[in-house]
């Protein structure tokens, strides 16, 4: 018994050794995951962007699965992600909705002229009211909504050909198939 | 999105690191501008490190302190609005950790480490005080003697002690 | 040249600390004293090595040799001298260096000044600072060595944070470090005290001195960290309960319980495989301190970038060091004897509850600093935790320590009389109950009534305690102030320095309740013309204009404070920077400290609807308080470092023969 005291750092130490371990090669260390998975979205109604139309409200998210992307001209990491959407859209027929997070519309829409626009609808969030109602922490982020305007997943960074393959496609055609 | 987000918000952190509030943000009511102020202290930036969003420049800290603002006027009490934060957020938005099943160990925690530690302390004087009583026995008037005896002989040498450090 | 010449040194010094870690164990195992002899001088060689390479990347800084990678990542040929030299520990690579220069620093200490040890004794602790030198030389040299080239050399550097320009900044690392590694010297003699199977009260009045070193440098650290985050931040905060500040502080409190169970393992004999612990613990709590903050595994305001392979080779050094030394603790300690006796009510007794209550302490801050992290390993979520649980929890632990540590000293050795303490502590429990009182009259709400009580209380007792205290020891109550007044200046150093140091903590215990309690804020918009009151003193703007300094411009704004009777006090110019290089603006309060309290004003932006700035004005009660008691407390480790039986050099044989007579404490 007074042996195993004597261990006892030593135990502890290996411990947060390991602890220290995993969370070092853990990837996804920094991703908040989402509050709202299989809730409703959050009820909102945004503004176009300016001269473009087809505004975005909560509405709009419901029938069928779409996707919900948050972004921002301010955004570098949305620049990356910006050619996965583009073949997202080409090549997948679901519905692709896109959220102007606290930009200037006219940037907003320059950078859409310069990157190329795969969105289907857009609305303007300029002041995080809808941002943060949807948990959202950074850009980009995308969110899988269900036919039943429930968000079913949410992909913090930049959707990656790996996670469109193996985590977002498979449960876009299961939701798809079961509804 | 995660490096550079990492990357703006330091920046945005190191950017501008006076206090956060702005003037124009300010509720008129000075009682709800206070009360706002103590949510504030409570939430955390969920982009920043370890900041609440009271203190913190980041752009979300300023739209979450206008939403907490706005809805503290409505008529919202500061657990109702600190509750929105965390249905959104999860507990990461909370800077005072819940007390719940996933917290017992870090609240439980500081109370536990203090009763092993004063244990610790009685064990000790345990074992000892079995060791002393093998040593020699002392009859209740002998102890009471030797007790005098020494704290006489204590003052005494506490006295030579300072006579020896003058010179 | 030069450059290359450092690193060479480098390299060369992670030789030679190979060489001085496995010779003198060898040798000390065999009782070969050539073998042993090759520790001073390998000591010598290696402080020459690191500080040739420390120079070396210094000459590189001030020449701006921009084909030096760390160079140009933190310098700029427009920067003044004084943070071209700072700026080498200004990032990860260069205070690295600085850590293993620290370290090779009290190595050569301990061997000029460590000729009175046990030859074997000082073979094994040299041999053991050597190890950890050569692990973190490793670290250095594969994972970021400070000496990669770039090429072609860029015109110019892309220039320091702006942040770290200013002198409490500057300055506050080396401190931090002489802190951290000074505690390496407790850990090397604890290690091999458990190699050698003895620890005795000669061991533990070797290792005080150096303890005592590097909490004196540690508290200055942490010190100047708070006082830069006060006058940097521009909102008057001192203390975040942030990750990084809490692995400064974890090394402290265990380096300041260590402080206090080696003075039972000198007194007493007893207490000795606690005391190892703690002295192991301490260093192992500096090195997660390193660790977190290098290894990017918790997120802090402070964190320096990282990458994964530091992490990871940061994680197996600190596994490898603290491994072994635990599995020697295990192995070891259990046949440590203690020796002699004391009751509870005692001095021992109370340094043994101090050191209880400073480990349950201990134990919560690194609770709360990486409970986050654990839920997350555990796959339950994201948690944060912030100040407020630090305050209730470490603020309830924090009570009967502080009142302990008036009654503690007031205890006679081996057995103390609790009623006579208490008895002469009546005007302390007074003056508690007056300062409680007027902390629940300054207070405006109920909660901080009761936290104003508390804490002004707890001051106010600790600090007319400790008075009391030294009364009772200069004789005043049995032989009358003359006496006492004759006495006080001949008691020993090391009382001296115990008076002085809870003296320091009492009075900063009062400025960090007060400061955080009763600050009064005011935010507004103002013009030239206009005033505002805070807190009874009226700032009266009068407009901003441009400065320039030596690489930024600033705009300063000007305020004259008027007290509440209409009398000028002074006038503030705080300002706001914006740095050439970086483009990011830095704020700088100005601050007008009265004995009570500070008037503290900051000039943000320009205004956006209206004319005028941004203005925060703030009242600080007591801060300053919080100020002087730090400095308090580091003059009192520096008296009682200065005791002379702890003074290096002493032949042994003297201190043996003062031993018995000694009647004071830390």
């Amino acid at each position: 018994m007074r042996r195993i005291l004597y261990l006892l750092p030593l135990i502890i130490l290996a411990g947060l050794v390991v602890a220290f371990a995993l969370r070092l090669g853990d990837p996804d260390k920094e991703t908040l995951p989402s509050q709202l998975i299989d809730r409703k979205v959050p009820q909102f109604a945004l503004d176009p962007l300016p001269g473009r139309g087809r505004a975005l409200s909560s509405g709009d998210l419901k029938g069928q699965v779409s996707l919900l992307n948050i972004f921002g001209s301010w955004c570098r990491s949305c620049v990356a992600e910006h050619p996965m959407l583009k073949r997202i859209q080409r090549e997948y027929d679901i519905p692709l909705h896109g959220i102007d997070w606290k930009d200037d519309p006219e940037a907003g829409k320059a950078w859409l002229a310069r990157h190329g626009d795969p969105y289907d609808r857009i609305g303007l969030d300029p002041d995080s009211r809808v941002a943060i109602d949807l948990g959202v922490t950074g850009a980009p982020e995308t969110f899988i909504v269900g036919p039943d305007g429930r968000i079913r997943y949410k992909h913090t960074g930049p959707i990656t050909p790996k996670v469109w393959k193996d985590t977002m496609l498979p449960l876009i055609r299961k939701l798809r198939r079961t509804s | 999105m995660r490096l550079t987000a990492a990357l703006v918000v330091a920046g945005a952190l190191l950017a501008a690191p006076a206090a956060a509030v702005q003037p124009s943000e300010k509720l008129d009511d000075p009682g709800l501008e206070q009360r706002a102020q103590e949510v504030g202290e409570k939430l955390r930036c969920v982009v920043c490190q370890n900041q609440a969003i009271a203190n913190s420049n980041a752009d979300l800290a300023a739209d979450m302190r206008k939403i907490v603002r706005e809805r503290i006027k409505a008529g919202a009490t500061n657990e109702e609005v600190i509750q929105y934060m965390q249905s959104r957020y999860g507990d990461y938005v909370l800077l005072n950790p819940p007390v719940k099943p996933k917290t017992y160990a870090l609240w439980g925690g500081p109370a536990v480490l203090a009763l092993i530690a004063l244990g610790a302390v009685l064990v000790y004087y345990r074992q000892r005080r079995t060791r002393d009583a093998e040593d020699a026995p002392l009859s209740a008037e002998e102890a009471a003697r030797a007790d005098r005896l020494l704290a006489e002989d204590d003052d005494a040498a506490a006295d030579d002690d300072r006579r020896g450090e003058a010179t | 040249m030069i450059v290359e010449f450092g690193h060479f040194a480098l390299v060369l010094g992670f030789v030679v600390a190979l060489v001085q870690g496995v010779v003198p164990l060898v040798g000390a195992q065999r009782g070969n004293a050539g073998l042993m002899a090759v520790a001073p001088a390998a000591s010598l060689a290696q402080f020459l090595a690191v500080g040739t390479a420390f120079a070396a990347l210094t000459y590189a800084y001030v020449v701006s040799d921009f084909s030096v990678l760390n160079v140009v990542n933190n310098s700029h040929t427009a920067k003044p001298l004084l943070y071209k030299i700072t700026g080498v520990w200004g990032n990860h690579e260069g205070s690295l260096l600085l850590w293993v220069l620290i370290l090779a620093v009290f190595g050569l200490a301990l061997a000029l000044f460590g000729n009175n040890l046990p030859p074997a004794l000082r073979a094994r602790a040299l041999a053991i600072q050597a190890l950890v030198a050569f692990g973190f030389l490793g670290f250095l040299l594969f994972t970021s060595n400070p000496f990669a080239r770039t090429m072609p050399p860029p015109v110019n550097g892309q220039g320091l944070n702006p942040i770290l320009q200013d002198p409490g900044l500057a300055f506050h690392p080396p401190f931090l470090y002489l802190g951290y590694v000074g505690f390496s010297m407790a850990f090397s003699f604890a290690v091999a005290a458990l190699i050698e199977g003895r620890v005795d009260a000669a061991w533990a009045r070797w290792v005080r001195p150096w303890t005592l070193a590097a909490w004196i440098f540690l508290t200055l650290g942490i010190g100047l960290g708070a006082w830069w985050a006060y006058y940097e931040l521009g909102w008057g905060g001192w203390w975040f309960w942030d990750p990084v500040e809490n692995a400064s502080l974890l090394p402290w409190l265990a380096g300041t319980a260590l402080l206090h169970s080696a003075i039972v393992v000198e007194k007493r004999d007893a207490l000795k495989s606690w005391t190892i612990l703690l002295a192991i613990i301490t260093f192992a709590l500096s090195l997660l301190g390193t660790f977190l903050v290098r290894s990017g595994v918790l997120t802090s305001v402070h964190a320096f970038a990282s990458d994964p392979t530091r992490g990871v080779f940061i994680l197996g050094l600190l596994a490898i060091v603290l491994g072994v030394s635990f599995a020697l603790y295990a192995w070891r300690a259990p046949h440590l004897k203690g020796g002699g006796l004391f009751r509870p009510v005692s001095r021992e007794g109370s340094l043994l509850l101090n050191n209880a209550l400073m480990a349950a302490a201990t134990g919560t801050v690194l609770l709360g600093t990486l409970f986050p992290l654990i839920v997350e390993v555990l796959g339950m979520g994201k948690v944060s935790v912030g100040p407020p649980y630090y305050n209730y929890t470490f603020g309830i632990l924090m009570i009967p320590l502080v009142l302990a540590m008036a009654v503690g000293p007031m205890l006679a050795w081996k057995r103390g009389r609790l009623g006579r303490a208490l008895a002469r502590l009546v005007p302390a429990a007074l003056a508690a109950g007056v300062a409680a009182g007027w902390g629940i009259l300054r207070s405006d709400t109920a909660g901080s009534a009761v936290v104003a009580a508390i804490g002004m209380g707890l001051a106010a007792w600790l600090v007319v305690g400790t008075l009391v205290e030294l009364l009772e020891r200069s004789g005043f109550y049995r032989h009358g102030p003359a006496t006492a007044l004759r006495r006080l200046p001949g008691m020993p150093r090391a009382a001296w320095g115990m008076t002085l140091a809870h003296l320091g903590l009492g009075i900063a215990i009062a400025g960090m309740v007060g400061s955080s309690l009763w600050k009064v804020e005011s935010v507004q918009v103002m013009a030239a013309g206009d005033s505002q009151t805070v807190a009874g003193y009226t700032f009266a703007f009068h407009g901003a204009r441009e400065v320039k300094g030596p690489n930024y411009t600033a705009v300063q704004g000007s305020f004259t404070v008027k007290g509440p009777d209409g009398a000028t006090i002074t006038t503030l110019d705080p300002s706001k920077r914006s740095y050439e290089v970086r483009s990011m603006p830095t704020t700088e309060a100005a601050i007008h400290t009265t004995w009570v309290g500070d008037l503290y004003a900051v000039v943000g932006d320009p205004a956006k609807k209206r004319e005028g700035f941004v203005t925060r004005l703030y009242y600080n009660p007591l801060v300053p308080w919080i100020w002087i008691g730090s400095v308090v407390m580091v003059l009192g480790g520096l008296v009682s470092l200065s005791d002379r039986r702890h003074r290096v050099g002493v032949p042994a044989r003297a201190r043996t023969a003062r031993r018995q007579t000694d009647g004071e404490g830390a």
